[in-house]
């Protein structure tokens, strides 16, 4: 059994949390406890049952504005997989927590009224699905019931949809009508919609295949923690702690250490007293090599014969997280993995309106602010294109005055001095 | 080689993964141990992060004084075990130095008061981070909390404020006085705890599984009978087979009847189970908000 971990994209109106109530509650994941305080809590719907909404809203003050302000994690599993939700918020203002909830997710629900179709917001969420590299998308045109379950207006949403895609650049989508207040295509197929050839919901967060890249091309460790022990009877012991982040390493392996540049080859893995003859992406081990080198925390060991950028200017997505703008006179931190330097915004190349997707071209940089930027770090990065891997291509940006994360980095290029 | 992490692998990857960040990033962290299942699970973890070496951080365990004694037997044995450094909070101090003032009345319990005993621990030794073993899975406020949790330096959660996470960089950057709570089980539910248990053959509390105690029942949950727990003649001590889910102070931690023995038992009664764990402790139900505004305050 594995994990799928997937964000929820739609406005406050949508019924995005009754989507994902409505999943918790027919995949019988809400505990008796959990249904006594739903019972006991007077909101209901207009015919008197239960606002399955209440089960993601977490915090006093989001039950009094009716809203659901930051990224809530939920959790249920069914015979064939573990779930992960994270449940973003869809109005404007609140970008920087979809874009953190999307970070991590390998697919994507987008959610759409029936009765709007796409609209200025759909775009927004699907260009954001789209910078964070997520693979896989569905969407779930939402509210059925209000438009008669009908086929015509599923299908004209589909087409224009379809041509959202394509402009964005998301290529797996998969389409579902559905009433998450009904029930209709979530966890069972709805005979509402005899039109409807395909699968429930559930069914396709069950099936649907998750890609990971376990290519050896694509090899990346970075250092987190050096075990030395420095004990009388381990007194040469030095292990390399980390987790793989792509790819897959195995005893022998030529290594280069970036940024350093030396090499060596892999004489052990361990992981306690296990010795696994391969690590692999996702895998969190002790690396031993064969040759004694200076290597600590922030360095990265890469396959030697693939490796990635080494630049100090690199031209990069950045989406702005903070009140304060960015400020291209300030030092900031980069965070790329276990390493963190000192970086400075160098230019603004163009903002993108995420509602027209156009390029604009100003100097500010301001909350929720996405656009293409050149930063010039203190120290070398060791990274991938973000696009061809995401866990060696993403990166924070944090403000050296609040420590605060400010910025968020998809890096695309490695820029030549 | 087949290249799919199982789930219990994954998740025990990303927390070696987040207990090695917390090495890496911070001056003088500490693992919060309380001797409940989420504790011990995350000493195993630490004993994959940094195993031949030392933890690079010590045990604290917050003492409320009102312990179960199988508790405080299996901590003193783990830690001759492991062999590492074990610093105890006593919330009996704070009552003693007047900074807390204990509670009166039937439902009296030193729940909230460790709260001040654990910020001072914090101040004592200067702790910048604090590994906790809290879920997301638990309760609605924590499903909202980040994985490195900032508070101020009155321990103070705004959930407001939160740093946004992004992949899995992990912002550690404090100012002095503020500290971190760092969450490496935030993704794992209490049935992923116990099938963790189950595969790494993680010894438990005896209190864990069904045994036959003297308990009362009060407000419909099942309390311990114990010196601690303020009983009036209307409280009726009955024998009953119980267990807990989980292992907090004894005032507030309430049984559930269970013949549940053995490990494989207890998994089948959670997978079967209708109640979640925290609806097993009374420190919750006082308001629909009771922690949000805990947490807020500088809780676990």
């Amino acid at each position: 059994m594995d994990i799928l971990k997937f964000i929820t994209a739609g406005s406050v109106d949508d019924g995005k949390s009754t989507l994902i109530g409505r999943l918790l509650y027919d995949s019988e994941s809400i505990l008796l406890d959990q249904l006594e305080a739903l019972q006991r809590s007077n909101r209901k719907n207009d015919d008197g049952s239960i606002d399955l909404a209440i089960l993601t809203d977490g915090l006093k003050a989001e039950r009094e504005q009716g809203i659901t302000i930051d990224v809530a994690y939920k959790y249920f599993q069914t015979e064939k997989r573990k779930f992960i939700i994270a449940d973003t918020p869809g109005h404007i203002q609140y970008t920087r927590n979809m874009v953190t909830g999307a970070s991590n997710a390998n697919l994507a629900i987008i959610l759409i009224d029936a009765r709007k179709g796409v609209i200025e917001q759909t775009i927004r969420h699907s260009f954001l699905v789209s910078l964070l590299g997520i693979s896989q998308v569905v969407v779930c045109i939402n509210k059925m019931d209000m438009v008669d379950f009908s086929e015509d207006v599923y299908g004209k949403i589909v087409a224009d949809y379809e041509a959202l895609a394509e402009k964005v650049g998301l290529k797996h989508v998969h389409y579902i009508p559905v009433s998450a207040l009904k029930g209709d295509n979530i966890v069972n197929k709805s005979f509402n919609m005899p039109w409807y050839k395909g699968e429930s919901l559930l069914h396709l967060l069950e099936t649907i295949e998750v890609k990971v890249d376990y290519s050896r091309a694509h090899a990346r460790f970075p250092v987190q923690w050096v075990i030395r022990p420095q004990t009388e009877a381990l007194h040469d012991y030095r292990g390399y702690a980390g987790r793989v982040s792509s790819g897959s390493f195995k005893v022998d392996d030529k290594i280069t250490v970036l940024p350093s540049g030396f090499h060596s080859s892999i004489s052990k893995i361990e992981l306690l007293d296990e010795e696994p003859a391969e690590a692999f992406a996702g895998m969190s081990v002790t690396i031993h090599l064969k040759d004694e080198i200076d290597i600590s925390r922030g360095d990265v060991l890469v396959n030697s014969s693939n490796k990635p950028e080494v630049a100090q200017m690199i031209e990069a997505d950045l989406c702005w997280m903070d009140t304060r703008p960015l400020d291209t006179s300030l030092m900031y931190f980069i965070q790329h993995n276990s390493k963190v330097t000192r970086c400075k915004i160098q230019e603004v190349v163009y903002k993108v309106n995420i509602n027209t997707l156009e390029k604009e071209f100003s100097e500010d940089f301001k909350l929720n602010d996405i656009g293409r930027i050149v930063i010039k770090t203190a120290e070398p990065l060791a990274f991938d294109l973000y696009q061809d891997n995401k866990a060696n291509g993403g990166a924070i940006i944090i403000d050296s005055r609040t420590n605060v994360t400010v910025g968020a980095l998809m890096l695309r290029a490695a820029v030549e001095n | 080689m087949k290249h799919q992490l199982d789930y219990l692998d994954e998740l025990e990857a990303e927390a070696i993964y987040i207990l090695r960040e917390v090495a890496g990033q911070f001056e003088k962290p500490a693992l919060l141990f309380s001797g409940g299942k989420d504790s011990i699970t995350l000493v195993r973890l630490a004993e994959k992060a940094f195993r031949p070496g030392k933890f690079p951080f010590p045990l604290v365990h917050i003492d409320t004084g009102h312990n179960f004694i199988e508790t405080i037997e299996y901590r003193d044995a783990m830690m001759k075990r492991i062999g590492e450094k074990l610093i105890v909070g006593y919330v009996q101090d704070s009552i003693d130095e007047g900074k807390v003032v204990e509670q009166k009345g039937k439902n009296a319990s030193r729940n909230a008061l460790q709260t001040v005993t654990l910020l001072d621990t914090i101040a004592k030794y200067q702790f910048d981070a604090c590994i906790g073993g809290a879920r997301r899975d638990e309760e609605k406020a924590r499903a909202k909390e980040r994985i490195f949790s900032v508070r101020d330096e009155f321990g103070q959660w705004d959930p407001k404020r939160q740093r946004p996470e992004l992949w899995n960089i992990f912002n550690g950057k404090i100012h002095k006085g503020e500290n971190v709570r760092v969450f490496p089980i935030s993704n794992w539910t209490e049935l992923d705890v116990w099938n963790y248990i189950r595969r790494e053959k993680i010894e438990l509390p005896t209190i864990y599984f069904a045994h036959e105690r003297e308990v009362i029942t009060r407000n419909g949950q099942l309390m311990a009978a114990s010196p601690f727990l303020n009983m009036d003649e209307q409280d009726v001590i009955e024998k009953r087979n119980v267990r807990f889910r989980t292992v907090g102070d004894m005032t507030c931690t309430a049984a559930v009847e269970s013949y549940a023995f053995q490990i494989d038992d207890i998994i089948d009664e959670i997978s079967a189970s209708r109640i979640s764990e925290r609806g097993a402790r009374m420190d919750d139900k006082v308001s629909e908000a009771a922690m949000e505004d805990r947490k807020k305050g500088g809780y676990f």
